[in-house]
């Protein structure tokens, strides 16, 4: 097992940038996710840290060894594809003992470990199955059996339950994690599913457009986001954001928009100009003498909780509210948002002022 | 344009389309059975008209073919011994003897040598450079592919002079290294435009697992890409041995004595003694059965091969 330490990668295809100088670190035995929108990317962050893309720059330490430019087999890593890519022509004893073959090591003892690995993962039945033949599931639990047989010293993951069934994935993020948990292992994993990422990950880096916008514990990246970006993509529905321009002081604990007054977390940096009010959903209040006011467009109905979709002087809100609040669509409410929990961004760089909320999540 | 008709034909419809198919397999199996039938007649019977149909099988087509002989008179005729094999008694009674075996088996040996050996090389080397080309970033990749093509936008024959020269320069002239490396050369455009096909097809996570399991490049291409590619590979050896077997004009025009394939030598046998088209039938029925073996043995290959692309997996 292994601490995997990224500093400055890098990667280049002809003009593409598609990685630019990331750094981040994944601590031994971390479940840590990759995450972002397609194109982002973390897929290709991945693969430089198996090897099967060399980087244009930067280092890829595991275990304090920099292994940047040597190629995927002297790494000592697992790889779990998307579409699980299963050697088609050999049955699923040979896929799992595959890695274990190129090692050298003699069929009984090979023998013996997928038989270990195939308990831990209950396919001991299918054993001697083509792969051809296998559900989606069994497949995941085959990859899975050929990543764990040879005990690497980390696990990535690419998006390894993008192919199968709803029904189905919930069930196997369960079992993955419980797997991760068992064995300990570091496992670096890749998805654009952000409830995926906050359910399964003792780590998150969120990636946009080749650029790591912020880096953290699941719970800090949702409610101190970094970034706009970060802000919007995580949570569902995402943050709401107000616009407004004005002067934000060093210190200041309010911030004037339009025609409200807004308190803030204690702000650490000065900022004026075009700004915007970050505020989640569920810290959206009925009040009747809050300091916003809106129309109520919309209602959906969560069961304990419902969205209302607002119409204010800011613009349009979402608000998540308990079902027992009795409002209609056209009512007219006050709103009240909880001061602590604010964020204030500048709206040209997208990125959060430091404040007593985030500063000590904030890099740089 | 679907290759696939959306409603399922009805009885009426299949009944015609199999009469038709097998009326179009009559029509083209004709000139083969033809082939297959002269070479058990007597020369008698195989010039006669109308044609017959029915006859009584002999196998001096066969006998003629393998060998060479000489008519002698009557009177030494009757002082030899008795024959002591089938096949002289068959000689005999034409009234003649055997002087020696005819060239015909080092012909088709030479084939034999010529049409798999190109195939092999054709379809490794193609091999090799249709997963250079799939995989990784050659420099100029689309005009080095456009140019191995463009190898083929011409008959081949269209070159038969300066080849000619060439061969004759080098020294390669009626060698079979000569003809290998020529049908070789007229081979790969074919092999390496259609091998990319088949192993653009293969995901390439298949390799990159192999890579990740702990294998070299070169490993994870020969135990994972190639089983993949056997039905790409099957199917463009045969296309290749199928050229490089029937192949006649560069073999009339570069060999003679040594490297002479069975294809110029086959027409020759008219020349010798009479229009023997019992014996030319003969030699042409035993020329196809190398192919014939061949793509039967590779036939579950060659359906996908023939309409690669089309089918999905």
């Amino acid at each position: 097992m292994a601490e995997i330490v990224i500093r400055n990668l890098r990667k280049e295809f002809g003009d593409f940038t598609a990685v630019q100088s990331s750094s981040f670190t994944i601590a031994d035995g971390e479940f840590f996710m990759l995450l972002g929108p397609s194109g982002c990317g973390k897929t290709t962050t991945l693969r430089m840290i198996a090897g099967l893309e060399m980087p244009t720059g930067g280092e890829i330490l595991i275990d304090g060894e920099d292994v940047a430019q040597r190629p995927a087999r002297d790494r000592d890593i697992a790889f779990v594809f998307q579409m699980f890519a299963l050697y088609p022509h050999m049955n699923v004893r040979r896929n799992i003992a595959y890695p274990l073959v190129s090692q050298g090591l003699s069929r009984r003892d090979a023998n013996a470990k997928v038989e270990e690995v195939a308990r831990i993962l209950d396919i001991t039945d299918i054993l001697n199955r083509p792969v051809g033949g296998l559900s989606g599931g069994d497949r995941q639990r085959v990859a899975l059996g050929r990543a764990i047989v040879r005990d690497p010293k980390a696990f990535l993951m690419d998006e390894p339950l993008g192919a199968l069934d709803a029904e189905f994935r919930e069930r196997m993020a369960e079992e993955l994690r419980a797997l991760h948990d068992r064995m300990g292992a570091t496992t670096v994993y890749v998805t654009h599913d952000q409830l995926e990422a906050m359910q399964m990950g003792d780590k998150i880096v969120v990636m946009n457009h080749g650029v790591v916008e912020q880096f953290g514990a699941p719970q800090d990246i949702y409610d101190k986001p970094a970034t706009m970006f970060v802000a919007d993509f995580i949570g569902s529905p995402a943050m709401n954001f107000l616009p407004f321009t004005g002067t934000i002081a060093e210190g200041a604990t309010e911030a004037r928009l339009a025609n409200a007054t807004i308190a803030v977390p204690r702000q650490h940096d000065g900022a004026q100009g075009e700004l915007v009010l970050g505020v989640r959903p569920e810290h959206v209040h009925l009040a009747d003498d809050g300091a916003l006011r809106g129309e109520v467009v919309a209602r959906e109905y969560l069961g304990t909780t419902q969205i209302l979709s607002l119409e204010t002087a800011h613009g349009p809100l979402k608000a998540r509210v308990s079902s027992a609040d009795a409002v209609h669509e056209g009512a007219r409410v006050g709103l009240d948002l909880t001061p602590s929990t604010l964020t204030l961004f500048e709206a040209k760089t997208g990125r959060a002022l430091r404040s007593d909320l985030n500063a000590e999540v904030l890099h740089g | 344009m679907s290759a696939h008709s959306v409603t399922e034909p009805s009885a009426r419809q299949k009944w015609i389309a199999g009469t038709l198919v097998i009326l179009y397999a009559l029509i083209t199996m004709l000139p083969l059975v033809w082939i297959v039938a002269t070479g058990f007649k007597t020369p008698q019977d195989a010039i006669s008209y109308p044609p017959k149909v029915l006859f009584e099988p002999s196998l001096e087509g066969y006998v003629n073919l393998f060998t060479t002989r000489t008519r002698i008179a009557a009177d030494d005729l009757a002082a030899l011994p008795p024959p002591e094999t089938w096949y002289e008694q068959i000689v005999r009674n034409r009234d003649m003897v055997i002087a020696g075996p005819s060239r015909y088996g080092e012909r088709f040996m030479n084939s034999v040598i010529i049409g798999f050996g190109s195939t092999f090389l054709a379809v490794f080397l193609g091999t090799l450079a249709a997963y250079a080309f799939s995989r990784f970033r050659v420099p100029l990749k689309d005009d080095l592919l456009f140019f191995i093509l463009s190898t083929r936008m011409m008959p081949p024959i269209a070159v038969a002079i300066p080849i000619f020269l060439m061969f004759r320069e080098l020294g390669l002239s009626d060698t079979h290294l000569g003809m290998i490396l020529l049908y070789t050369a007229v081979n790969i455009s074919l092999a390496v435009w259609l091998l990319k096909g088949f192993i653009d097809e293969i995901p390439r996570e298949y390799e990159e697992a192999a890579l990740i399991d702990g294998y070299t490049r070169f490993q994870a291409f020969y135990k994972v890409v190639l089983p993949q590619a056997a039905t790409g590979i099957a199917s463009t050896a045969i296309f290749c041995l199928i050229f490089a077997w029937n192949e006649y004009a560069f073999a009339v025009l570069l060999t003679s004595g040594n490297a002479q394939t069975a294809p110029p030598f086959i027409p020759t046998i008219i020349g010798v003694g009479g229009q023997d088209w019992p014996a030319v039938a003969a030699g042409a029925t035993l020329f196809l059965l190398p192919v014939m073996v061949f793509t039967i043995l590779l036939r579950k290959h060659l359906l996908r091969g023939i309409t690669f692309g089309a089918v999905r997996k």
